[in-house]
């Protein structure tokens, strides 16, 4: 029966592939939309963890999240230092990290920080960020710089090559801070998060450039850019051990904290402190919550981008429907035929099934493959763009799932020629003609 | 055993005004031929029909290989028929996208009893039958069935209806698509095979002019009392 269909499918292979292709490609945009969206929820969930709070100059909690965690776009103007070591000081505040961001190194975000960020940073559920060569920021001065593993795998950097990095967040800068380079000291181990496509820079250096810049720079949306004229503690700089306690370089302006508290039950309570603290206007953030949000922006785009997929899956199947309905009245002698030598109305039945079984289930693989080479191919831009991974894990329950109920729908749409031929074959019995 | 047997058939279409089959008796023994002839219209394929099972007949009135054709319903028919009947038509009798082989092959693929009257080796066996009917060369056996001639196409039929010896042939008007040398030489083929295989053969055609290299002939108007 099932070589049969295929010789009878084989017969007609150039409608038939044409039906194979419309059911794949449904296949694989709407597995593709769900493994895009996943990823996206991971590589977002996977990026920050272990952080409480986070504070920032207030603005929206998406924006805040998106800038700190993600590096992608930035927040509003800077927080005073005064509100750091505020922060820092509070009871219910196990660890404070500053926060500076505006530059960029070839297009990757450049992060100002200090050693506690490497200390208590979490990824991917609880992490810890590791080394791959060389050290975090050490003792030996300002123009330590950490970068992340993809940076340094794109442009082959190892502890002891000299970066420079430029103004703004954009790709392509012409406000170039090359009179101001940093010595790598370390390359982080891959995680998988956004701190991959990240340089790390000590706060110091941060400010250095800025303060090195000829001319006020006047990006009033680029709170990085605010000409930091008082850096009263660069000529101590030797020694600038990092400690958790000590923050060495204590620049005016920050952009962001990361804040973990001794007791997370407390976090309403410090959020609210942050909100209605008088001399600086900031907002304290909390990730899930932002996360949260920011799913929910995203989940209309979601829906529609999933109603299309269903949509084109639709199509793929009305295609077939009409593939094989079309080809019945052609094929009434060969049912007839198939009669006379024997076939009972039920096998002819069961074989315009078998030839929809035969599409789908063609389709199903085929629309595998094309995501599989897809996955294979956006990858790499999309982690490089993103920091998002598609992954090709084997397929998981939810996507065996999926695959079964568009082959179910491929046998349910069948019957519809499969019970013509069937009335037809009854009808007609062994005449053959047309 | 009779391949077939026929005793007072009575048979009128779900809502023709009157009988279209009205026959008394007829029977066939095995490896006899028969030619019935008659003009079109009269009756001859519906009485087929009726032998094949593809109409519903009264019981007791159609045997073939002494089972009552009446009595068996549904899928049991359409085995029923593949086991002791073969069929030809007048013209399309093949599955264009099998090759002729396949084609020959389709009872077997249906019908456990033709398979293993086709003996150990069906292939060789439906190689064999279309070499007896001059198709020999290997590479019309191999070719999709609709790229033969029609004289071709209508041997590769002959050679499936006799695959695995059914007790009975039924053959529709097969040579009205063949010029008058073709048809001689497929009738007598035909006629031949079906002795052999002790095969009994129901001609039904309307030019007498091949009613001579058959066994038996009769008008079907005389058999058929309701034509008259």
């Amino acid at each position: 029966m099932l070589g049969f269909s295929l010789r009878s499918l084989w017969n007609r292979r150039f409608v038939a592939s044409l039906t194979v292709l419309a059911i794949s490609l449904s296949v694989a945009l709407i597995l593709g939309v769900e493994r895009l969206r996943d990823g996206a929820r991971d590589s977002f969930a996977n990026s920050a963890s272990g952080i409480d709070l986070i504070v920032a100059p207030r603005g929206n909690s998406v924006q805040i999240l998106m800038a700190t965690v993600f590096g992608v776009g930035s927040t509003g103007t800077g927080m005073t230092w005064e509100s750091f070591e505020w922060l820092e000081d509070r009871p219910e505040v196990a660890w404070a990290i500053p926060i500076q961001m505006g530059d960029n190194h070839r297009g990757y975000p450049v992060i100002g920080t200090d050693g506690s960020y490497f200390e208590h940073f979490r990824h991917s559920g609880g992490q810890p960020l590791s080394l791959a060569a060389g050290a975090f920021f050490t003792g030996d001065g300002a123009d330590a710089a950490v970068v992340g593993a993809e940076v340094a795998a794109r442009f082959g950097y190892a502890p002891g090559d000299v970066i420079v990095n430029a103004h703004g967040s954009g790709e392509v800068s012409f406000d170039v801070h090359d009179d101001a380079p940093f010595t790598i000291s370390g390359v982080l181990a891959p995680t998988g998060a956004a701190v991959d496509r990240m340089v790390f820079v000590t706060l110091e250096g941060f400010d250095i450039i800025h303060a090195q810049a000829d001319a006020p720079l006047s990006d009033p949306l680029d709170p990085a850019a605010m000409p930091a004229d008082d850096h009263d503690g660069h000529d101590a700089h030797g020694d600038h051990e990092v400690t958790e306690a000590g923050h060495g370089h204590e620049p005016d302006q920050i952009n962001a904290v990361y804040v973990g508290l001794i007791d997370r039950t407390n976090v309403l309570g410090l959020q609210r402190a942050v909100n209605e603290r008088p001399s600086d206007a900031l907002s304290a953030v909390l990730p899930a919550v932002a996360l949260a949000e920011l799913w929910g922006i995203a989940g209309t785009a979601e829906r529609a981008m999933r109603l299309m997929a269903w949509a084109v899956a639709l199509a793929g199947m009305i295609g077939m429907v009409v593939m094989l309905s079309a080809t019945l009245d052609t094929r009434r002698r060969e049912f007839a035929i198939l009669r006379s030598v024997g076939a009972t109305p039920t096998r002819i039945f069961a074989l315009i099934v078998t030839e929809a079984a035969v599409l789908t289930a063609a389709g199903l693989i085929l629309g595998l493959i094309l995501l599989t080479v897809a996955t294979f191919v956006t990858d790499p831009i999309l982690s490089a763009r993103f920091g998002m991974r598609l992954g090709f894990d084997v397929f998981g329950a939810r996507e065996l799932g999926t695959l079964f109920v568009i082959f179910c729908a491929g046998l349910l749409a069948s019957l519809i020629p499969a019970i013509r031929v069937y009335r037809m074959t009854l009808a007609d019995g062994l005449s053959v003609r047309l | 055993m009779h391949p077939l047997r026929i005793e007072r058939l009575v048979y009128r279409w779900p809502g023709a005004a009157r009988n279209t089959l009205e026959i008394g008796a007829l029977s066939l023994a095995s490896g006899e031929s028969l030619f019935l002839f008659g003009p079109s219209g009269c009756g001859k394929s519906t009485l087929l029909s009726a032998i094949a099972g593809v109409v519903e007949v009264p019981k007791g009135a159609i045997r073939v290989a002494d089972q009552d054709v009446g009595a068996v319903h549904g899928g049991a028919r359409d085995r029923f028929r593949v086991d002791h009947i073969g069929m030809i038509f007048q013209v399309f009798n093949l599955i264009p996208w099998l090759s002729a082989t396949e084609n020959v092959l389709l009872p077997c693929t249906y019908s456990r009893h033709r398979r293993v009257r086709a003996g150990d080796n069906p292939e060789g066996t439906a190689r064999r039958l279309l070499s007896e009917l001059d198709l020999s060369d290997p590479s019309l056996a191999s070719k999709p069935a609709n790229e033969l001639s029609v004289g071709q196409q209508q041997r590769v039929a002959a050679a499936r209806a006799l695959i695995g010896k059914p007790d009975l042939i039924l053959a529709d008007e097969p040579t009205s698509a063949l010029d008058e040398a073709a048809k001689a030489a497929f009738v007598d083929l035909l006629t031949r095979e079906c002795a052999e295989a002790g095969t009994a053969l129901l001609f039904v055609s309307h030019d007498r002019s091949l009613e001579r290299q058959f066994d038996r002939s009769v008008d079907f108007r005389d058999l058929n009392r309701s034509a008259a």
